[in-house]
C-alpha cells in the first residue's frame, strides 16, 4: 500500500501530516508532501486513520503501482 | 530518406482535398491493424508528453462504448506554431490521420479543437471538413470546437472537461480520458501533428516511418525555430538531428547568442556549448534535463537579458496555473516573485537557493504536469544563467533588461466560460 493525494481535492488542512508524520510532511503553505514508498503493515492502521480524517477526502491508499502520470 | 514528409506542399494557402490526394494518394481503408502499425512505427505524441500513441489507442478501444477522437490543435505553447501551420495549410493530412484512427478504433465522432483566438484556422478546418466524403456521407460526425486560449487549457483532461461544458481545467489523473472522456465515452485526444504522421503511416507503413529518426524516437518531427536565426519558422527534422544542423538549415544565427531554449516554456535552457552537442530526441536532450516538448527551439541573442526573459516567463507560467492545486498555485507564485526580486536586486542572492528549493518541491505535486514544466524551466535558468542571476541580485537590472522580449508573453485572459 502507498499513500496518494488528489492535489485538486486537497485544501491543505494538514490532518494527514499530524496523523502520519512518518509519511507526510507539509510544505510552507501547509500542503502535504507525500513519501509514497510502501507502507509497512505496522503503520497501516495509522495510515487508514489519516485517510479517514481528511476533510476533503483527498488522500487515499492505493495498492498497485498504477499511478502513471498524464501528459499535458 | 528524404524530408519533408509531413510539410511537403505546405505553402501559404490551404491545400484542397484534390491537391492533397494528388500529393499523397488516397487514404487506404484502415481497420484495427492500423493500431499495430502505429505500435510498430513507435509513434509518440507530438504535443509535448511524447506518450506512445498506440497505448492510448489500446486503452480507448478496450472501452465498451463508442469512442470519440479529439484532434488537439490548441497549441498553448507561445513559441510554437507548427499545429497552426498544419491545420491552416495541410488540414487534410491531419483529418486523414483523425479519420484513419477513428475507423481503427470504431469512433463515430471527430472533434477538432482549435484556440478560440484563431478564427481563421477554425474556418479553414471547417472548410476542409465540408470536402471530406467520409463526413458528407454521414458515417462520421465531425466538428470544430473553439477552446479558450491559455497554457493549460490544451492539456488533455482540461480540453475534455471544456468539451463536456465544464471549465477548461485539468481533472484528477483518474479516470483517464481514454476510459471516460467526452460524454463519458472513451476518448482519444491526440495532437494535430501526431495525426499527420498517422496519415503517412496508414499509407506507407511502420518500416517506412522508421527510415528516419532514431531507434527510440523514430520518424521526423516538426520544430518551431525562432529568435536570433536568419529564417525563423517551422522545420521538419529527423529525430536525432543536431540543434546546429537545424540552425544551419535556417540560414544560421543572425548574431551572437547566449543560450538556446529547447522544449518551450516547460523545457530548459542550454548554454551554447550544450546546444552545440544537443540532438533533438529524448536521448539527445536527456543530459540537459529537457525534451523536445511540442518541438520548440529559440536562440536567445546576447543583447537580450536572460534574467529578464526567464523572469517574465516564470511570471506568466505562475499566472497560467489553473489555480486548482495548492503546490502549483503557491509554489509557482513564490518562484516567480522571488525571481522578480532577484531581477530587481532586492535582497541580494539569498533568494536563489529558495527558488531552487521550491522548484524541486513543486515537481510531481500537481494534477497535471504544469508545475513540473515550470520548475524545469526555472531550474535550467538557475544552472545556465547563474552568473547573470547573481549579478542582478547584487546590482539590480542591467542595460539589456529593457531589450524587447524574445520570448512571447501572450496576454492573460479572464477565465473563459461557456
Amino acid at each position: 500500500m502507498r499513500l496518494v493525494v488528489d492535489p485538486i481535492a486537497c485544501d491543505g488542512h494538514g490532518q494527514c501530516a499530524e496523523l502520519l508524520p512518518e509519511r507526510v510532511t507539509l510544505d510552507e503553505w501547509g500542503y502535504p508532501m507525500i513519501d509514497d514508498t510502501e507502507i509497512p503493515a505496522a503503520l497501516e492502521p495509522l495510515a487508514r486513520r489519516a485517510v479517514r480524517a481528511c476533510p476533503t477526502l483527498a488522500i487515499r491508499l492505493r495498492a498497485a503501482q498504477d499511478n502513471e502520470r498524464r501528459g499535458r | 530518406m528524404t524530408l519533408p514528409r509531413v510539410l511537403v506542399g505546405a505553402d501559404g494557402t490551404p491545400m484542397t482535398l484534390d491537391r492533397h490526394r494528388d500529393q499523397h494518394g488516397d487514404l487506404p481503408p484502415s481497420g484495427s491493424r492500423l493500431v499495430d502499425e502505429i505500435a510498430a512505427a513507435g509513434l509518440r505524441g507530438r504535443g509535448g508528453a511524447a506518450f506512445p500513441l498506440s497505448r492510448k489507442l489500446d486503452a480507448v478501444r478496450r472501452g465498451r462504448r463508442t469512442p470519440v477522437v479529439v484532434v488537439n490543435g490548441c497549441e498553448g505553447e507561445p513559441m510554437s506554431s507548427k499545429d497552426r501551420l498544419l491545420l491552416s495549410a495541410l488540414p487534410h493530412l491531419v483529418l486523414d490521420g483523425a479519420i484513419a484512427v477513428a475507423r481503427a478504433i470504431g469512433a463515430d465522432e471527430v472533434i477538432v479543437a482549435v484556440d478560440e483566438l484563431n478564427p481563421r484556422t477554425q474556418d479553414t478546418v471547417a472548410w476542409a471538413l465540408t470536402q471530406r466524403p467520409e463526413i458528407r456521407r454521414g458515417r462520421l460526425r465531425a466538428d470544430v470546437a473553439a477552446i479558450p486560449g491559455g497554457y493549460v487549457s490544451g492539456q488533455e483532461s482540461a480540453l475534455v472537461q471544456w468539451l463536456n461544458q465544464g471549465p477548461a481545467k485539468p481533472t484528477p489523473p483518474t479516470p483517464r480520458v481514454t476510459e471516460r472522456g467526452i460524454s463519458r465515452r472513451p476518448t482519444l485526444v491526440s495532437n494535430a501533428e501526431t495525426l499527420a504522421h498517422v496519415a503517412l503511416i496508414a499509407r506507407h507503413g511502420a518500416q517506412w516511418f522508421r527510415e528516419v529518426g532514431t531507434h527510440e524516437d523514430p520518424g521526423s518531427t516538426l520544430v518551431t525555430l525562432s529568435g536570433a536565426v536568419e529564417r525563423p519558422g517551422v522545420y521538419e527534422v529527423s529525430h536525432g538531428a543536431t540543434v546546429s544542423s537545424l540552425v544551419t538549415a535556417a540560414g544560421g544565427l543572425t548574431e551572437r547568442s547566449r543560450a538556446f531554449l529547447v522544449g518551450g516554456y516547460s523545457g530548459a535552457w542550454l548554454d551554447m556549448s550544450q546546444a552545440r552537442q544537443a540532438r533533438l530526441s529524448r536521448a539527445g536532450l536527456a543530459p540537459f534535463s529537457t525534451r523536445l516538448g511540442a518541438g520548440i527551439v529559440v536562440a536567445l541573442p546576447e543583447r537580450s537579458c536572460p534574467v529578464a526573459e526567464a523572469t517574465r516567463v516564470a511570471g506568466w507560467l505562475a499566472d497560467h496555473s489553473s489555480g486548482q492545486c495548492g503546490p502549483c498555485v503557491n509554489g509557482l507564485t513564490a518562484i516567480a516573485d522571488a525571481l522578480a526580486g532577484v531581477r530587481r536586486g532586492d535582497g541580494g542572492p539569498a533568494g536563489l537557493p529558495w527558488i531552487a528549493r521550491w522548484c524541486q518541491q513543486v515537481t510531481g505535486r500537481g494534477a497535471c504536469a504544469h508545475p513540473d514544466g515550470a520548475a524545469g524551466f526555472v531550474s535550467s535558468a538557475l544552472r545556465v544563467f547563474a552568473d547573470e542571476l547573481t549579478d542582478h541580485a547584487q546590482h539590480g537590472p542591467c542595460d539589456a533588461c529593457h531589450a524587447p522580449p524574445v520570448l512571447a508573453i501572450p496576454p492573460t485572459l479572464a477565465t473563459a466560460a461557456h
